[in-house]
């Protein structure tokens, strides 16, 4: 098969590898079709498996006969081999450099990969979209479920199902998506049981400059306002990008079209700024021998945590709107699948516990990353390390999980799941063996037949053996609105995640241990408790009426 | 008091402090003695105490009244508005007096009163005994042993009565290389650890000058170098930048010349003085205390004020130390310039990275007072309990608290106290409460007596233990004996809960670290139910015996009776002290002021879209 052209040396001996906090190990180097694979064939000693397509970028270089390879990976690790022979070194590497830069999605390893689990649970009909429709559909009866994109034609970008205004017909959406982005028309991304609000998403109004209006689009927005409310509109550009937007066609919703809407801007960073960011934030964190005036200015210059400021102060001023103003709200940037997303995640998070369980998140994940579009295949291509840059790679969604992270922080007791899932879920996005983040929208997925031919990341992890690893022992439901400090002194860089490779973590993780055998000490001397005081209770009713018979 | 003219204001605003719309709290203020106490309309109290105040400044009138902005020295700011401006004037210049007083008689330790009876209070002063502390590290012994020398303070006033020095160095020497180093703070022992025999040392700079030298000096360094057998040579550390060290030299002092001295190793590691480091927290400060701050003026404000360099500079030094020992078994001398700031911080640290015993609560209090009590750290000066010299303020001893903070995140199990305890200790080095903290050395402080008119801040401490207690600590892994930190720079963060202790909005809204503690407990007092219910079992168990028959004769005649049912399971519910407390969020209820600040800023930055009638007025609620 074609991985076998690729692979010009399938196996080197006396390998020897160089991981962080590591010993170097001495081993055998495979390359299999998707994995590289180094073994020290001695049972003590962990073996490496890396997935060819989480590594971002190889370096290699030479030293007399002896040659170096530098593999960066998509999670930020940085690993070195040492492969004895030149010929042997540049065959792995640039056999590596095909393998990991495959262009056909088929070829990927969740085609290819055949679980050793037993699927209790099929991850991909843990989250339909009818399911969660039923949810709100106890609560209103203004909803509908439209079926007008089953064959992806009104908006690629769009799942088949989406829930809308009950009182607009197909007909009104179609002519409501010509004139959004992408066909984008406003869905309903979260309904609001406690006061009715709702939070829409869409992609931006296609205006132009001659100020283009499409009635159907007031009408459809205005259906989900009560009599006599406003509603807001917060688009996640600035007023400045949003009027050179008009330029190429999109724009805003004018004040004079949309008299019962406010419309706020905010400044949401997008594409290649984002990935700027996060290229000098990894690059400052590897660096260990900068001295704190470098390090300083070096995390100051990346940016990385004003993105996370803006966006969690845009989530939570949209959360606002809703709880406190009794507001519905729109929420648009340009396309509707990035900026967009993370808001209407995070204000969900903030609202609704049940987006903070597992399950919660999950559901989450999938309804507003997964079906509504977000271009994981384009946005995760690469990451901090490649430098053939294009334009369409963003860390969206690692934004958007650093920003659950610091709410985690702030309310770690609210939170069914850990810090190590949200870490999970960056590592699958990236690279995996599942395919639940391949493709770009639904309507590739169901091309690509992946319910079929591949397993879904849901599967695995709802497993109990794994989900005891992602749960949070402090966990206590609460159904309060958690509003997060946004303060910069409030806010931390993330350390699991951008110093995972460079720092030893061992007392953290161990005091993380002391603190759950405490919490399980408690459950267990709780629950005898409870059973000696039900025995003795016991003892005492059977010696009472004998005290008087 | 004489000081106080107004007692109560009403009708007073305490406005937020990071609030961009001026949100405030209406309440009245009351001046007290040694209180300024502020009680808002929902009975919360914000206690102020007169010298905790480092600063008090009336900013001009504004149309809702005179503004007062307040700043403490544990960091909190509060900033009033009075309504009339007499009133403010009267609190104002009443502070100004209360805030500076001239007399150490005047400070509240003289009248603090905790009801405890003279044997009482002695015992109390009697808690930490330097003595006992000595022999645990084990000396004196066969090379080091107790000197007299400054038994009447009359070669050193800022250092204690008894001093450790090498038993071969006779008196002479001590007394001619007293005359050598600045204030007369000759070479002695601080730490002796006993597996190496290697010894940290401290004292003040030579007065070398440019050429000068002391044969007595040359000797006392060399009687400590004797006195480690393992290894013959030793370092000096002076812990100043070079150029400082040099700089001295035309002043008659300065380091000394590795010629003149056998088997020493010269090593500067570069810790700035009191005056860079008080205006390090200056800036620091003042970029904290802005309003609607955003992330890249945190930074850069971080990083100019050089707070965290500074922090990082005290850890290295000591890490330096430990490894001198650890490693070469070298002992180590330590100086700067008059040794009682950096060389405390350094001594202290160092010591507390070696031996796991400085780690525990009571093992730290020793620390503080060897290290920084005993051998003279002007904490009266320091702190500025006294108007005097603000050019003598500086944050020396809360740098060394923030190097334990540092070095409590790094090592979450290897420290008995938790961060409680420090910010604790940091509030009471201000408070003056009492009387540990008062005075610059032991000598004043015995002038002062204070061991008969104040009381000691220790037994407090270690009554209220269970408050400072870290339930994750773990006294028995053999891996904490030496902390070996890492100082890479991105391994230090800002210190959140010291220099925003009192901005709660500031902080997350759920504590890990008290539900754990809480938990553990819980625990104990479980065990101890366990064993309870069990002896009562027991107990019913053996009487059930004495008679089994009547037993089985009434359990077919009585079965289990629903009523029992429903009791026992309320009193399951009602088994343990319900932890809601600590469970509630603090952000959901409706006088929490942070939502209010997401709308603010959108109000702020885009005023042209949201009309005024619609967007802020509502929005602000």
């Amino acid at each position: 098969m074609e991985f076998a052209e690729l692979i010009k040396t399938p196996r080197v001996d006396s390998v020897v590898l160089h991981r962080p906090f590591y010993p170097a190990v001495e081993g055998t180097l495979c390359l299999t079709g998707h994995h590289l694979i180094l073994s020290s064939r001695q049972d003590s000693t962990e073996e490496l498996w890396l997935l060819h397509s989480n590594i971002d970028a190889i370096d290699k270089r030479f030293v007399g006969s002896l040659g170096t390879i530098i593999i960066k990976c998509k999670d930020f690790r940085i690993i070195q081999l040492d492969i004895p022979g030149m010929e042997e070194c540049l065959n792995i590497a640039s056999s590596i450099e095909a393998l990991s830069t495959l262009d056909s999605i088929t070829l990927m390893y969740p085609f290819f990969y055949r679980p050793m689990f037993e699927v209790i649970e099929d991850g991909w009909h843990s989250f339909l979209p009818e399911q969660e429709f039923e949810l709100y559909s106890s609560a209103t009866s203004e909803w509908r479920l439209s079926y007008i994109n089953k064959e992806f034609a009104v908006c690629p970008s769009y799942p088949p199902i989406v829930i809308v205004p009950k009182s607009i017909d197909d007909e009104a959406l179609r002519k409501v998506a010509s004139f959004r982005h992408g066909g984008r028309f406003p869905v309903l991304s979260y309904y609001y049981k406690k006061n009715g609000m709702v939070i829409m998403r869409s992609g931006q109004p296609l205006t132009g400059t001659n100020g283009r209006r499409c009635k159907e689009d007031e009408k459809l927005i205005n259906a989900t306002l009560r009599a006599g409310k406003r509603g807001y509109i917060i688009d996640t550009r600035s007023l400045n990008v949003a009027q050179q937007a008009r330029a190429k066609g999109g724009g805003f919703e004018q004040e004079a079209h949309y008299p019962q809407w406010r419309r706020i801007h905010k400044s949401i960073e997008r594409y290649h700024v984002l990935q700027e960011s996060l290229i000098k934030l990894v690059e400052a964190c590897n660096d260990q021998t900068h001295n704190m005036d470098r390090w300083l200015s070096k995390l100051e210059a990346s940016n990385w945590l004003t993105h996370v400021k803006e966006i969690l102060t845009t989530a939570c001023l949209a959360a606002q709107c809703i709880d406190r103003e009794g507001a519905s709200i729109l929420i648009h940037g340009t396309e509707g699948t990035d900026s967009t997303l993370q808001v209407t995640s995070l204000a969900q998070i903030i609202l609704d516990p049940r987006s903070r369980t597992i399950r919660g998140f999950e559901a989450l994940v999938e309804r507003e990353w997964l079906q509504a579009g977000h271009p994981f295949q384009q946005r995760c291509a690469q990451s901090a390390y490649c430098s053939s840059k294009q334009k369409w790679e963003a860390p969206v969604f690692l934004l958007f999980l650093d920003c659950v992270w610091q709410i985690l922080r702030q309310f770690p007791c609210s939170f069914e799941f850990n810090e190590r899932f949200l870490i999970v879920l960056f590592e699958h996005a990236c690279a995996s063996q599942f395919g639940t983040f391949l493709g770009n929208n639904e309507g590739e997925r169901c091309k690509l037949k992946l319910q079929q031919k591949t397993m879904s990341l849901w599967s695995w992890v709802n497993r109990p053996s794994e989900l005891s690893q992602f749960t949070n022992p402090l966990f206590e439901a609460n159904n309060l609105v958690i509003w997060p400090s946004v303060a910069p002194q409030s806010l931390q860089l993330w350390e699991g995640i951008f110093l995972r490779w460079n720092r030893s973590s061992k007392y953290q993780d161990e005091a993380y241990e002391e603190m759950v055998n405490i919490i399980e000490y408690n459950k267990e001397l709780q629950a005898k408790v409870n059973v000696l005081r039900r025995q003795l209770a016991e003892l005492e009713t059977e010696d009472r009426p004998r005290q008087s018979p | 008091m004489e000081h106080i003219r107004t007692t109560k204001v009403e009708q007073v605003k305490l406005l937020d402090r990071f609030s961009t719309s001026n949100k405030s709290l209406t309440g009245t203020l009351y001046l007290t003695a040694t209180h300024l106490l502020f009680i808002d309309s929902h009975q919360k109290e914000t206690w102020i105490l007169h010298h905790h105040i480092a600063s008090v400044e009336k900013l001009p009138l504004t149309t809702s009244g005179c503004p007062l902005l307040i700043q403490c020295k544990n960091f909190r700011t509060v900033h009033f508005i009075v309504p009339r401006e007499r009133d403010c004037h009267d609190i104002y210049n009443s502070l100004l007096q209360l805030s500076k007083q001239a007399k150490y008689e005047d400070l509240y330790a003289f009248s603090y009163n905790p009801k405890q009876n003279d044997s009482e209070r002695l015992q109390g002063w009697q808690l930490i005994d330097l003595a006992e502390e000595y022999k645990r590290m084990g000396v004196p012994n066969s090379n080091w042993q107790l000197s007299d020398a400054n038994r009447e303070y009359k070669i050193c006033e800022t250092y204690p009565r008894e001093l450790y020095v090498p038993r071969i160095a006779s008196k002479p020497i001590i007394v001619g290389s007293s005359k050598f180093r600045s204030k007369g703070r000759f070479p002695v022992l601080s730490y002796y650890h006993q597996d190496k025999e290697a010894a940290i040392c401290r004292c003040s700079q030579p007065l070398s000058g440019f050429s000068a030298r002391c044969l007595e000096d040359e000797h006392l360094l060399q009687a400590i170098s004797k006195a480690n057998p393992v290894n013959r040579y030793m370092y000096v550390v002076d812990t100043r930048p070079k150029l400082n060290a040099m700089a001295n030299r035309a002043a008659g002092k300065g380091y000394e010349n590795e010629d003149n001295y056998s088997n020493i190793r010269f090593q500067f590691v570069g810790i700035e003085n009191i005056h860079v480091m008080r205006s390090s927290l200056q800036k620091l400060l003042e970029v904290n205390g802005t309003k609607g701050l955003c992330v890249s003026d945190f930074y850069s404000g971080l990083e100019s004020s050089g707070w965290l360099r500074h922090i990082k500079a005290v850890m290295d030094a000591a890490i330096f130390l430990a490894k001198a020992i650890m490693v070469e078994s070298a002992s180590v001398l330590v100086h700067c310039s008059d040794g009682w700031d950096r060389t405390s911080q350094v001594c202290s640290l160092g010591s507390l990275l070696l031996d796991s015993y400085y780690r525990t609560v009571k093992g730290f209090m020793v620390l503080i007072e060897k290290d920084w009590i005993s051998f003279g750290h002007k904490f009266s000066e320091r702190s500025g309990h006294l108007d005097g010299d603000t050019k003598e303020v500086s944050p020396v001893f809360t740098q060394f608290l923030e190097c334990v903070w540092h070095l409590t995140e790094q090592f979450p199990q290897a420290f008995e106290f938790n961060e409680a305890f420090l910010l604790q200790i940091h509030e009471h080095i201000h408070s003056c409460q009492f009387g540990n903290f008062l005075g610059n050395c032991q000598k004043e402080r015995e002038e002062l007596k204070l061991k008969e008119k104040t009381y000691s801040l220790w037994p407090f401490l270690l009554d209220d233990q269970k408050k400072y207690l870290n339930p994750l600590y773990n006294s028995k892994s053999q891996r904490f004996t030496v902390l070996d930190p890492n100082t890479v720079s991105f391994n230090f963060k800002f210190w959140r809960n010291m220099y925003h202790q009192f901005d709660r909005t500031l902080h997350p809204r759920q504590s890990v670290f008290n539900i754990v503690m809480h938990m553990n407990e819980q625990n104990k007092q479980l065990e101890e139910d366990i064993k309870d219910i069990e002896s009562k079992i027991k107990q019913h168990r053996n009487k059930q015996t004495e008679d089994v028959l009547t037993k089985e004769l009434l359990n077919s005649v009585h079965p289990e009776s629903p009523v029992l049912k429903t009791s026992l399971c309320f009193k399951e519910q009602t088994l343990l002290p319900v932890n809601d407390a600590l469970r509630t969020i603090e952000g959901s209820n409706p006088a929490d002021n942070r939502y209010s600040d997401y709308a603010e800023e959108f109000s702020k930055s885009e005023p042209t879209v949201v009309s005024l009638e619609y967007g802020v007025a509502r929005m602000t609620c």
